[in-house]
């Protein structure tokens, strides 16, 4: 029979919790009075990890999309992965979830804004945008836009698992997690050419290192930009530090593009329309189909090894 | 850690009994303080959860020789999380002057920034106005202003919201590349250092 030990009143700050690998073993425990009973207690496997793991046994490749800054256009980013994922081969089906959960963008970008989420007995049905292009975000369950979600780590970490094992996403090729920018909850990355934005890239490579999560690449976003007016290109973020592919040669994590500034791309988002399919012959469709097709690669030859 | 690249800051001794901030230059006007100091080199990521994160936003508030201040402006992430709540909790006995809310010309931006809008309200702390950022970009070759991020956005939220907008600063890539220095000192007639001036003189009158 296996027991679980239930938290004292008064836990010690850094509590690592009781089912913890750490349990009763961390510096935090000194002084607990559960101290004994967690050290030497059996420990049950966590049953949120299996649900999870059972969830998205149908997913062929998971890919979270990380960048430790924000505005660096992730969200952005995501949504124009997925749409380019989605429209090179319509037998492909793909989806987003969005796990920002104090920010999440996805259901505008995506121009589903005002679905709604069902519920049904084999879980949360995700939101449909074209036949092969799902979305999930709290965003659905908000009923107003000035709703805000003033949680702490441990209720943010429960939804999250919560998405994560309860959404029935049905057989997926790719499903893409556009996450909130820094490493709390986590562990693609997606950044500005300055050097600050970078800093905060190789801490999110150094992140992943440390999780033992396979860098697929990193995509820079805001490139450069090209007048409308006089078609002249300017580097609105320049990169000091000789920029993403610099970095991606000194850190070796693989360079997937370049993505430039495209006034077009910031209206359909607010707009909720597809710039994939709308604006084909821009560079930034050209580039967006370039990564994509690097990234496709990168993960066929990942599960073939 | 955004803050560190702003001024020049290498190899300053900062921990005493309590913690002494960085000062950007002899005058000792300006004074920082960032966990980017206490990192070991700048690659390093910081891999915490919520109750470390809080306990590191407690000291910082709690242990920092600020000395005499006119001014402490705190620099939080976006969101609605552990870093807010801990600093709301943390400044319950002290009176915090106001938040000043940043956003981006974008409807998506602005989606997120109503949120923070909700946060501030739900804690009570005054909101002295809102910031656009990132509000057109004036090509240096033709002049061409053009609107990268969208338009209107700060302007909307501000009615909506019936906040103050305190002012809209253009996109200039020499702003990004001053890495240390200031705008208003480095570049004074750019339109940033303008704005800036504006927003600063409008917070005074406040």
């Amino acid at each position: 029979m296996s027991t679980v030990v239930e938290k004292p009143k008064s836990i010690p700050e850094h509590c690592p919790g009781t089912q913890s690998d750490n349990a009763g073993r961390a510096s935090a425990c000194a002084g607990c009075p559960n101290q004994q009973i967690c050290s030497t207690g059996p420990k049950t496997p966590d049953a949120g990890i299996q649900l999870v793991k059972d969830r998205l046994e149908q997913v062929r490749y998971k890919i979270l999309i990380l960048s430790g800054k924000g505005g660096v256009g992730k969200s952005t980013v995501t949504a124009l992965l997925t749409r380019t994922l989605a429209s090179q081969d319509p037998e492909r089906n793909v989806a987003v979830l969005d796990i920002d959960i104090c920010g999440p963008s996805q259901p505008r970008v995506l121009g589903v804004l005002d679905e709604q989420v069902h519920q049904s007995g084999s879980g949360w049905s995700p939101v449909y945008v074209e036949d092969n292009l799902s979305v999930m975000s709290i965003g659905f369950l908000l009923s107003s836009p000035d709703d805000a979600v003033i949680w702490r780590g441990p209720k943010k970490n429960g939804m999250i698992r919560q998405f994560l094992s309860e959404v029935d996403w049905g057989k997926l090729d790719y499903l893409l997690m556009d996450t909130p920018p820094g490493r709390s909850h986590w562990s693609h990355y997606c950044d500005n050419t300055t050097s600050r934005a970078l800093l905060d890239v190789r801490k999110e490579i150094d992140f992943c290192k440390k999780v033992k999560v396979d860098v697929l690449g990193v995509i820079e976003n805001m490139s450069v930009f090209a007048c409308p007016c006089c078609q002249r290109l300017s580097e609105i973020f320049p990169a000091t530090t000789g920029g993403a592919k610099q970095m991606c040669k000194e850190l070796d994590v693989p360079f997937l593009g370049s993505l430039p500034l495209d006034p077009r791309i910031a209206r359909c988002c607010d707009e909720g329309k597809d710039f994939v399919t709308a604006l084909p012959n821009t560079p930034a469709v050209k580039a967006l189909n370039d990564i994509v097709t690097k990234l496709v690669e990168t993960c066929e030859r990942k599960l073939n090894k | 850690m955004e803050i560190i690249r702003r001024y020049v800051l290498s190899g300053y001794w900062i921990k005493l009994a309590r913690w002494v901030p960085v000062y950007t230059d002899e005058s000792q006007r300006l004074a920082v303080m960032s966990i980017g100091f206490l990192l070991d080199n700048r690659n390093s990521a910081v891999v915490w959860r919520g109750p470390k994160k809080t306990a590191m936003v407690k000291q910082f508030l709690t242990d920092v020789c600020w000395g005499e201040l006119d001014y402490l402006i705190i620099d939080t992430p976006p969101g609605t999380s552990d870093e807010h709540i801990s600093v709301m909790e943390n400044l319950k006995q002290v009176k915090c002057d106001g938040a000043i809310i940043v956003t981006t010309p974008q409807q998506v931006s602005i989606e997120d920034v109503r949120k923070e809008i909700t946060f501030c309200r739900k804690t009570g702390i005054t909101i002295l106005g809102i910031i656009e950022n990132m509000s057109g970009f004036v090509c240096p070759h033709c002049t061409e202003c053009t609107n990268i991020f969208s338009t209107g956005g700060g302007e909307s939220l501000a009615e909506l919201s019936k906040v103050t907008l305190l002012g809209s600063l253009p996109i200039d890539p020499r702003v990004g590349q001053l890495l240390g220095k200031a705008a208003v000192k480095e570049l004074p007639d750019s339109p940033c250092a303008k704005v800036f001036k504006e927003i600063v003189n409008k917070l005074g009158a406040t």
